[in-house]
């Protein structure tokens, strides 16, 4: 089709004799080469007029009044890599341009919700993702990503709901968020990451490390949230998304208008509220798992195509309830819980949030700066500021009852800056350097040991990335990172276990100050972690593609890593970290080979991934303490590996229906012991059918069925304790994986013309139709409660 | 360009906030306030004779050295003893007695006494809190016939009330789980 299009189009330049007056028309269509369907909102630039125009919902732009002769084309769109064309105009013209994914993205398949999107129906110009994201408006980032081939979760209850990439989590994610690498003390396994989905326009999930230019210690993967650009004209715009939810009996507001001018200028304001009270599983209240949420962001800019700005500032602030029944003390309380059918504390319906309850705030600024430079390239800087509060409220005696038992803040600032540089017409160069600073404080005042010690941590940063398109379809990349990190820590350790792990002989000069049963020490550490990724993209046919990656990727170990040191109240167990810890490295291989016919699509992508020094933490023994026994979790440094393989499939098999497929697998072992690694995502395999109507009022409905196989590898972590009003040892079983479960969902929207230029979307999702009764392996909590029962969504959502 | 000097200027107003953390100042030690470090159960006989008193003492906390418990008194065959059960916190000066509170939030805590079954000994409740239900800070124990086991002593925080007497049914969470051997000659 393309050499056609280009056939014709030099056809008809030829054909004709050189005009000289200046009346000439260009128009033209930018194509989303890798999905073949019209970009919306791309800039087509002609640097020789300084003139530039956007491409409209059909991906079509037109400049009027050329003269005659040869022309440089930009265009330049927030998902692909900005090319430049040349075109020569003798008589009017109209063409289509291709475009590539993003430079950075190359490498790897971009997986963003495609299930509802099909080639012969061009109404769906809106990226299928904005509709997914509208779609998720009252739930979590990990609920949107959720829906995504090899990317799970691990949660906490129903709120608290980290993604999981192949098999990995919290450290090992970078999140960008508007062009922020997150920085909100991810290390938890129960923090869940600070962002609004509702501020993201695209997202986009790398699985593995093979983005150097935000981070390098990605071992798991990245997770980038792109906001919605706003379109360089006089206009107003926005949207109101209501929704409404039985299950919680709460529900969502999010609002955001849009305003450009030609000139250049933008800004975006944006708010959301959440509120919800217990969610419900099949037979009962979970107690306690309440929900509220505010957040609100603000983004003011220009855009002059040669340079412009953009200051960003976001506030997040939520309040989560976790399960009652899930707050313990000791092995015996833990044994009553694991045996009870249902959870220990039942209470009626409450839209309070008790303890134990988190309360975190995030606050987010960055200001960011380009300019292109002939013959140079494009240099971008950016300041952002982070500052992430967050308050842990546990069950609590007397005066102590309204006072948090963890109480961090932690701020980071950094500054980068960038260069994008063009070598040749085939080598690009993207290079850059990052600073960094952060600093943790946990107040002393919660009357409780820090969990998190206070720290200063200094970063320093250099990357770069080349990509080199060596014919027609092959493209190749490679890219360096060098992260130099110094944390200076003050911590104070029980003078019991600083001796106990033998701290004193090693690192007996680091002490600062004995204070009772406890030591201050003041570590001072040092990581110089290296990062590489090479890769290439093989164009096979027209249609098809294969991608192959290799990623090294280093990662030096958080502070809960590092320090922990006692009892973790949510998880009702002792964790110990190490001082003496090292990087953790990671080499991933992997592959995808992406294939589309006319009426299908399939993506096949296999991974394998060897971890050096893998961080990993595993129960040792249990330990006596007046409160009775604690299992004690202790970090280890093992060589891990894990593979894996995701399948996605879709197949529009009549001319209104669709059905996708999903199919993900991951499996990790720890290779000193030849045992499986702990919560590895079970196999899940997700199908469904869709239905398009169109003609009426875009009416669409589908069903999809999720079945989550068993996890059958698993560590043995169980232990055994003594309860003396049994006289007898019991077996605690913390491992064995609950059993396979299949939940159906259901939804149908439809739009509607409103009050003038405006429209009215009307939607309905019913997750967990048949009500079942299942416990998840990655929820934390499995152990205390049955997961969600059946909910009822509305959803309005008001464009205008 | 006033608008690159706008930028500098905004970077450099956020950067210099970012400077000015005090280094000097080193953190300030928290000693775990609600912790029950040491319990102690005082029994006085009631016909006259040694005072026996229990002691588990675990000073630190949920640090990795274990509870040491201690006795003091002999147990006597077929005899009644008045019990008083305490909760101190000894890594604070002076230590903080933390049976006060349990008696203030009395609906909110239940002392269990769990004796094993070779031991010849039961308690009875001698305290009850607002609600008429059993505390266990005040008890009566009793002995029967020389024996040897263990007793366990459980504190429960939000526990079931009222509750059939067993930790299973009682629920909440476990404050304080001692364990004694025991001889009664």
């Amino acid at each position: 089709m393309i050499k056609y299009i280009i056939a014709f189009t030099l056809l008809l330049g030829t054909l004709d004799a050189v005009s000289q007056t200046c009346e000439l028309n260009f128009t033209g269509k930018a194509i989303d080469s890798h999905e073949n369907i019209p970009l919306e909102g791309a800039i087509v630039f002609m640097p020789a007029l300084d003139k530039s125009a956007y491409t409209n919902l059909e991906g079509e732009f037109s400049f009027k009044d050329l003269c005659a002769g040869t022309y440089t084309v930009q265009i330049e769109h927030p998902q692909c890599k900005t090319q430049i064309f040349e075109i020569v105009m003798r008589k009017d013209l109209d063409r289509s341009f291709y475009l590539e994914h993003h430079l950075e993205q190359l490498n790897e398949v971009i997986i963003s919700g495609k299930s509802f999107r099909t080639k012969s129906e061009t109404q769906l110009t809106n990226t299928i993702d904005l509709n997914q994201i509208e779609q998720f408006s009252s739930e979590s980032l990990g609920d949107v990503l959720n829906t995504l081939s090899g990317v799970s979760s691990l949660n906490t209850g129903n709120s608290v709901i980290k993604p999981v990439i192949n098999g990995l989590h919290s450290s090992r994610i970078s999140i960008i968020n508007n062009g922020v690498l997150m920085q909100d003390q991810e290390w938890g396994a129960e923090h869940a990451p600070n962002i609004d989905v509702n501020t993201a326009g695209f997202i986009s999930v790398l699985k593995g490390a093979s983005t150097l230019q935000f981070s390098g210690d990605a071992v798991g993967g990245m997770i980038i949230s792109e906001p919605k650009r706003v379109a360089l004209k006089d206009t107003l715009y926005g949207k109101t998304i209501l929704s409404g939810s039985s299950n919680g009996r709460g529900g969502s507001i999010s609002t955001e208008l849009l305003k450009g001018y030609e000139n250049g200028w933008y800004g975006v304001l944006q708010g959301t509220a959440k509120r919800y009270g217990d969610f419900e599983a099949p037979d009962y209240v979970l107690s306690n798992t309440g929900l509220q949420e505010t957040d609100f962001s603000i983004r003011v800019g220009k855009n002059q195509f040669r340079s412009g700005f953009e200051a960003y500032a976001s506030f997040f602030k939520s309040k989560i309830g976790i399960l009652r029944a899930s707050h313990l003390g000791g092995a015996a309380d833990q044994v009553a819980a694991i045996t009870s059918e249902q959870p220990f504390i039942i209470r009626d319906f409450t839209y309070d949030i008790l303890e134990p309850r988190q309360e975190v705030t995030h606050l987010t600024g960055r200001v960011s700066y380009f300019k292109k430079f002939d013959g140079l390239g494009k240099l971008d800087l950016q300041y952002d500021l982070q500052h992430n509060q967050r308050f842990e409220f546990d069950i609590r005696r007397g005066d102590n009852a309204n006072r948090a038992s963890v109480d961090l803040t932690l701020t980071t600032h950094r500054f980068n800056a960038g260069l994008e540089s063009d070598i040749s017409d085939d080598l690009r160069l993207k290079s850059g350097f990052m600073l960094g600073y952060q600093e943790n404080v946990a107040d002393p005042s919660t009357g409780v040991r820090r969990l998190i010690p206070d720290y200063e941590e200094y970063t320093v940063a250099a990357y770069a990335i080349a990509d080199y398109q060596a014919s027609e379809r092959l493209l190749l990349e490679a890219g360096l990172r060098f992260d130099y990190v110094f944390m200076d820590v003050f911590k104070f350790y029980r003078s019991s276990f600083w001796e106990l792990r033998g701290y004193q002989q090693e690192f007996g000069d680091l002490v600062v100050e004995e204070f009772g049963n406890q030591l201050l020490v003041n570590p001072e550490l040092t990581f110089n972690n290296i990062s590489a990724t090479a890769g290439l993209n093989y164009k096979l046919g027209s249609t098809s593609r294969i991608y192959f990656n290799y990623a090294l990727a280093t990662r030096n170990p958080n502070p809960s890593e590092l320090f922990s040191e006692g009892l973790h109240h949510s998880a009702s167990r002792i964790e110990l970290g190490d001082l003496r810890f090292d990087s953790e490295v990671s080499n991933r291989l992997s592959l995808t080979l992406d294939s589309s016919g006319e009426d299908w699509s399939l993506q096949v992508s296999p991974f394998a991934n060897w971890i050096d020094n893998f961080l990993l933490i595993e129960p040792t023994g249990v330990q006596q303490t007046v409160r009775g026994n604690f299992q004690v979790w202790e970090y280890r440094q093992i060589p891990a590996f894990l593979a894996g393989l995701d399948i996605d499939f879709s197949w529009q098999f009549a001319q209104r229906l669709q059905t996708t497929a999903q199919f993900s697998m991951v499996k990790g072992y720890d290779q000193q012991t030849d045992t499986p690694l702990i919560n590895m995502p079970p196999v899940n395999f997700t199908n469904g059918v869709r239905y398009t109507l169109p003609e009426w009022h875009q009416f669409e409905t589908g069903i999809k069925s999720e079945y989550v196989f068993r996890q059958n590898e698993f560590p043995n972590t169980n232990f055994e304790v003594f309860l003396p009003e049994q006289e007898s040892i019991v077996e605690v079983d913390v491992s064995t994986p609950p059993p396979a479960y299949h939940l159906l969902h259901w939804d149908a929207q439809a739009s509607f013309g409103f009050v003038g230029k405006s429209t009215l979307q009307l939607g309905i999702q019913v997750s967990n139709l048949l009500n079942t009764e299942y416990r998840n392996y990655l929820n934390r909590l499995r152990y205390y409660a049955d997961d969600l029962g059946r909910n009822f969504r509305f959803q309005i959502k008001i464009n205008y | 360009m006033k608008k690159n000097i706008f930028i500098f200027a905004l970077i450099a107003t956020f950067g210099l906030t970012s400077c000015s953390n005090d280094d000097d100042n080193t953190p300030e030690v928290v000693n775990e306030e609600e912790v029950i470090t040491t319990v102690t159960l005082t029994l006085v006989p009631s016909g006259g004779g040694d005072t026996v008193i229990l002691i588990s003492n675990d000073v630190d906390g949920d640090g990795p050295a274990p509870p040491v418990t201690a006795q003091t008194g002999d147990f006597v065959a077929d005899t009644d003893y008045t019990g008083l059960v305490s909760f101190t916190n000894v890594t604070e000066t002076p230590a903080e007695d933390i049976t006060e509170e349990v008696i203030a939030e009395a609906e909110e805590h239940q002392v269990f006494y769990i004796s094993s079954g070779s031991l010849n000994l039961t308690t009875s409740y001698n305290d009850t809190d607002s609600d008429g239900n059993p505390l266990g800070v005040m008890t009566t124990v009793m002995t029967g016939a020389a024996s040897s086991g263990t007793l366990n002593i459980v504190l429960r925080h939000e526990p079931n009330k009222p509750n059939d007497g067993t930790l299973g049914d009682a629920g909440g969470e476990t404050d304080v789980s001692v364990t004694f051997d025991i001889d009664i000659n």
